[in-house]
Parts: C-alpha cells; structure tokens; sequence
C-alpha cells in the first residue's frame, strides 16, 4: 500500500522526507540503547533539546558547533560529487589550522587583511594537502580512501612536531606545548554579544552558496560532476580526467581546511597538539545526511551542531554519556545509505529514493 | 662518539614489546585480508577491535573470568562485523560508508555502555591474561623469551599467521574466497555463492579484530578505556595493504611498524634526537609509497569496493 507522502516530487522526497524519517529512526535506535543502560530515553532526549535550544545562549553555542560541519560537509559532499571519497577531511582540518594559525600570529596588520590572509594560507595547506591525495590517485591511482586516511595520521604527527618543537611553532614564552596567539586583530569577531558566536557563522552562510556556484555553474563544477557521474564519458568528451581529480580533491581539502582555521580564529586563538576529534567520519555523515547537495548542508551541519552541543548538558542531567550522539549518528547514516531500508518503511516505489551520490557511481562501475 | 653496547637482554627486550604490540595490528590486518579477499573493504577494522576491547573486558569483569572475555571479544566482533556484511553486501551499501557506520557506532555503544556500567565500578578488575613460558623452548637464547613466552592472544596471532595463509591460499574455501574478490561474476558464473562467501569472510575478519580487541582491554592492561584502541586499526589496514593482502606480509609490515616504535622511544632515551614524530609517520607513509606503486607497488584484489548485485 502506498502512502500519502508518495505524492511529493522526487526532491522533496530524496531532501526532506527520507532524511527527516532518518533522523527521527536514528533517534529511535539510540533510544533502545538508552533504554538498555536503564535511563529514560525521554528525559535524555530532553534534556539533549535543552542543551541545544532552550536559551539564547544554548542556541549560540549550537551555532557555534555547526560552524565546522557546514565546512566540513561542503568539503566531503564537493568530494562526493566528483566520485571521490575524502575520509581526510580531519587531517585537512589541522594542515589548515596550522598554515593559518602560522599567518595569524606572525603577521601583524589590520583585520581587513589578516582575516583574510589566514583563510587563504589555510586554504592553500589545505588545497595542496589532499590535492597531494588527488594527485596520488590520479598519476598512480592510489585510493583516495587509504591515502587520506593514513595522512589524517600524518598531520596529527606533523602538528604535534610542529607545535611541540622550540624554534618551530612552540610559543617560547611558555611550557605549555601550543603556538603563540593569534594577533588580536586576526581573532573573528563575535556577532552576538555575550555569546561565543563568531563571525565563522556568517562566512560559513556564504560558503555555501559559493560552493554551490562553483558545482552547478561553473566549468570547473561541470567538470567535476562529469567526471563523477562517469569518468569513461568525461574523457571521451576531453575533459582531463587527472586534471579534475586532482582540483576536486584540493577545493575539498580547502573546505575542510577552512573549517580548521575558522575554528581557530573563532574559538581557540591558538593551537595546540592535534587529537583526533571524529570530525572526519561525522564530516562524512553530514554530506550523506545533505545528500552531497550544499543547501542542504547547512540543516544537516546544524543538527549535527545541535547533538554535539545538547550532549554535554545530557550528560550532565541524565547521566546518558555524551557519546550516546555517535549511535544516533551512524544510525542516521544507515538509513540514509541504504534506501531499501526506508523506502520499505515509508511504502515508497523503488525510484522514488535516489541512491547517494557515491553509492550510485560505485554500483554503476560495477557492471 | 657514543658507545654503542648491544646486550642480548637488550635484543630480547626489543624484539619482545615489539612482538606483543605488534599483536593486535597483525590481527586486524588478518581480518582484513579475509575481508578484502572476498571483495569487501574493511575501514571497520579501528571500530571492531574498540567493540572486542569493551565487550571482552566487560563480561571478564561481570564473570570474573578472563577466558570468557576473550570468547565474547570474539563474538562482539563477529556480531559488529555482521552489521557491515549486512550493509555492504545485502543492501550494497557503499563499503566505505558501513564501514564509517561501524567506527562511529563503536565509538556510541562503548561509550554509553562503558559510563553507565562500568566508569564508576570500584571492584578490582579481572586482571590480565597470564604469560605462558612454554617450556624447554622459552629457554632457547634471544628467541626463546621473544616467541616462547607471551600471553594468549599473541600466541593465537603466531599460530593465525599460518592459519589464515593456509586458508586463503591452500583451501578451496580460499581459492572461492579470492575468486569473489577478483571477479565476482565469473565467480557466480562457476557456482559460487558470492554472497555467502563475502559473508563468511567479513564475519571471520570480525573475529579477528574482535581477538585483536581483546589484547588491549585484556592481556596489555586489563582495564577498558574509552577510545583505547587509538587507530591502531587503521595502521592494521596499512600492515595489510604494506604487506600486499598476506598474512604473512601483514604480520612483517605490523612488526615493522611496531619496531620504528621502540627506535623511537629508544632513541629519545639514549638522546639521540629524531623527533618520534616522524618515526610514527613511517607505516602511514611507507603505505601511501606502496599504494602509489613507487617502490614495489601493491595492488588491491580487483573486486574489493565493488557491491555485488546478483545476476
């Protein structure tokens, strides 16, 4: 039998209705967890939206959270929709940190110029970091997957030399191992008094709308989606597929980088020893969950934000651990991934739930 | 100039911790060489061996029996592995996305599981795996302390070397195993059950990182950490790759990787100044060298990745 919703068009579908029932079924998963450890899942899942919303100050913080992620999603979605599988978008994140920070507390001139001048610099490690994975896979056709994985761990060891090591980045004035702080003047602004909102936010609301320029109106962008969509056709039709490969990998890591620095600009003023933070495999949930389409990252990267930032207070009122969020995550993840999955529990006609990008490439390359 | 003075209780150090923290990145690398055998990839590796650490530790600690622990670490392996066979061969999930779903899962379920049961427990803990010093053997010089006097786990990693290569190589079990993984179709075209085959095989990788889990929370420590296990799945996937899809290879790549280890800590101690930090780099670098082809280049079975539909 089929259902009401049914009549939606085919996007309504595939960017509201599927995700939406996926978030709602992760929470459901997660809830049988909470049930098992003896807590009330109600009272967690309250306490979650409290620490999330119910104050000015709670809904900044959330703001705050989902800075990253809108970054970190575009990078890996961009990836997506070149057919290629950025899971280093954590080791990106600190390259960009460390060449922004290295620009933000050596130089010293106005904030019009340092703001800037650090996010490119950023950008650039970035660009150039996992561009090197590009590069692997297009001259030598190393898997993106296993290069990016291993120079994730390449960079945390590269940042914690970098950071530790006097006549480097070590800060000479102190015994603490991190970097000198930022100018003042390279710091972001805070856009909401009292709050830790910075101006990362705002920047993170135009990157979105310029990744999407750069994807569906661009020749860049067009490239890109022909060689993801079938590298076969993109090469006959003359585009170098090397070429694309190698951009699409560097834009991502520049994305990714620019989460880094931002966060470090906005929230840190300083760096300090890298410690894997996850942010690599949830960068990969929030473009799945946005379907690699950059309007949607900006909800997805929000309840991302959301769950991080409701999960310590949680913790702290219902004693559920904060880690309770990754099950709702990779819950999340399944149902997205495998549409057979929702489309039997919203009755839906096979078609009428597109496959994700990267799924749909694998299993036409596999025929 | 310094002196250097080798004593063979120095060699029999060195080999010895190089061995027994090369345990559990061998195992992982085991089970993904059963795994990307069959054509199946596994980045699950890091996200089992944290479930085998916490289950494991968690039913010695309720039963106070450690070889209890070590038969759940086991099953809680094979039971996680399940959810990425199921994923990636049923519903052909893309392998690299299940098998992300499996490393933040593991990171949910052992976290929750680990505050709510067992964070503020005060009883004394099961305690470690015994070291077996098998007689005779142990007393052989250098090598016998080294191969001849380990706990459990390491010992099963020495005898799965064998039985793993024995299994992939010289079973029919295994010729189906890499027929799957290289040409799936010609595979089914034959009368395999590519399916089931790919099944099995994830299973027993979850086996094997599920034992390898239960080095960390029971024979290194005896005491589970949240986030214990800290990637050394991933450098199991780079023994597996460095060691080209061998057991044996993995098991050389692992040591290794665990010996630039020991320089490392070594080296700072005796002042001799080589920032550790590029000795850790060494295994993800020499694997971005052999996937690139640049010395020795080591290639992926042909069907590994590839979700296959049934014809």
């Amino acid at each position: 039998m089929r259902r009401w919703w049914s009549i939606f068009p085919g996007w309504v579908i595939n960017l509201v209705i599927v995700p939406a029932a996926s978030v709602v079924l992760g929470f459901g998963v997660a809830a049988i967890a909470i049930v098992a450890t003896g807590a009330d899942p109600s009272q967690a899942y309250l306490a979650l939206f409290q620490g999330a919303f119910t104050n000015t100050n709670a809904f900044a913080e959330t703001l705050v959270s989902s800075i990253p992620y809108v970054f970190l999603g575009l990078g890996v979605a961009l990836g997506f929709r070149a057919g290629l599988f950025n899971i280093g978008a954590e080791g990106q994140f600190y390259i960009g940190s460390l060449s922004g920070v290295f620009v933000a507390y050596s130089l010293h001139l106005p904030a019009l110029l340092l703001i800037p001048l650090s996010i490119l610099a950023a950008m650039a490690g970035g660009f150039l970091y996992a561009g090197f994975a590009g590069f692997l896979k297009a001259r030598f056709g190393a898997h993106e997957v296993i290069t990016t994985i291993m120079l994730n761990y390449v960079s945390f060891l590269l940042a914690n030399y970098l950071v530790t090591t006097p006549g480097l980045m070590l800060d000479p004035h102190t015994r603490t191992p991190r970097t000198p702080y930022i100018d003042p003047n390279a710091a972001l602004p805070i856009i909401i008094p009292q709050s830790r909102l910075h101006a990362g936010f705002l920047l993170a609301l135009v990157a979105i709308p310029l990744v999407w320029l750069l994807i569906n109106r661009t020749t860049v962008g067009f490239r890109l989606r022909a060689v993801g969509y079938n590298p076969g056709a993109a090469r006959a039709a003359g585009i170098s597929v090397a070429t694309t490969t190698v951009l699409a990998m560097g834009i991502s890591g520049a994305l990714a980088a620019t989460a880094g620095i931002v966060q470090t600009l906005g929230i840190q003023h300083v760096m300090t020893p890298a410690v894997a933070s996850g942010y690599g495999f949830d960068a990969i949930a929030v473009a799945l969950l946005a379907r690699s389409n950059p309007w949607a990252i900006l909800p997805a990267a929000m309840l991302f934000g959301a769950l991080h930032n409701g999960a310590s207070f949680m913790q702290l009122q219902t004693q559920v651990s904060s880690d309770l969020i990754s099950i709702v995550q990779a819950s999340v993840i399944v149902f997205i991934a495998a549409p057979a999955i929702i489309r039997w529990l919203l009755r839906l006609r096979e078609g009428q739930v597109a496959k994700v990008a990267i799924t749909e490439r694998e299993a036409i390359s596999s025929v | 100039m310094f002196e250097l003075a080798i004593h063979a209780s120095d060699v029999t150090v060195f080999g010895s911790q190089t061995l027994v923290t090369a345990t559990p990145l061998a195992l992982a690398a085991f089970g993904g060489v059963m795994c990307e055998r069959s054509g199946v990839t596994n980045i699950a590796l890091e996200g089992i061996m944290l479930t085998g650490a916490f289950v494991g530790y968690a039913v010695a600690f309720a039963s106070h029996n450690l070889w209890l622990g070590v038969a759940a670490a086991i099953m809680a392996g094979v039971l996680i592995a399940s959810i990425h066979a199921i994923l990636s061969i049923s519903f052909l999930v893309d392998q690299i996305v299940s098998g992300t779903v499996i490393n933040i899962l593991a990171v949910g379920i052992t976290g929750v599981f680990y505050r709510t049961f067992l964070e503020t427990q005060q009883v004394q803990g099961p305690g470690t795996l015994p070291v077996w010093s098998i007689p005779v053997l142990s007393q052989i010089p250098i090598a016998g302390p080294i191969l001849f006097q380990n706990a459990f786990v390491t010992y099963a990693m020495l005898v799965l070397i064998g039985v793993v290569h024995f299994t992939v190589f010289h079973t029919t079990w295994g010729l189906r195993t890499r027929a799957c993984g290289e040409h799936p179709r010609a595979a089914e075209t034959a009368g395999i059950n590519v399916h089931f085959v790919r099944y099995l095989n994830v299973l027993a990788s979850g086996a094997l990182a599920g034992l390898g889990g239960a080095y960390f929370s029971l024979q290194q420590i005896g005491e589970f950490l949240p986030g214990m296990t800290g990637g050394r799945g991933f450098i199991g996937l780079a023994a597996m790759i460095f060691g080209r899809w061998t057991p044996g290879g993995a098991f050389l790549a692992s040591l290794l990787f665990t010996a630039s280890d020991q320089v490392a800590s070594r080296a700072t101690a005796a002042g001799i100044h080589i920032p550790p930090q590029f000795l850790g780099m060494l295994p993800y670098l020499l694997t971005i060298v052999v996937v690139a082809g640049a010395v020795g280049r080591s290639i992926a079975p042909a069907a590994v990745g590839k979700p296959y539909r049934k014809a």
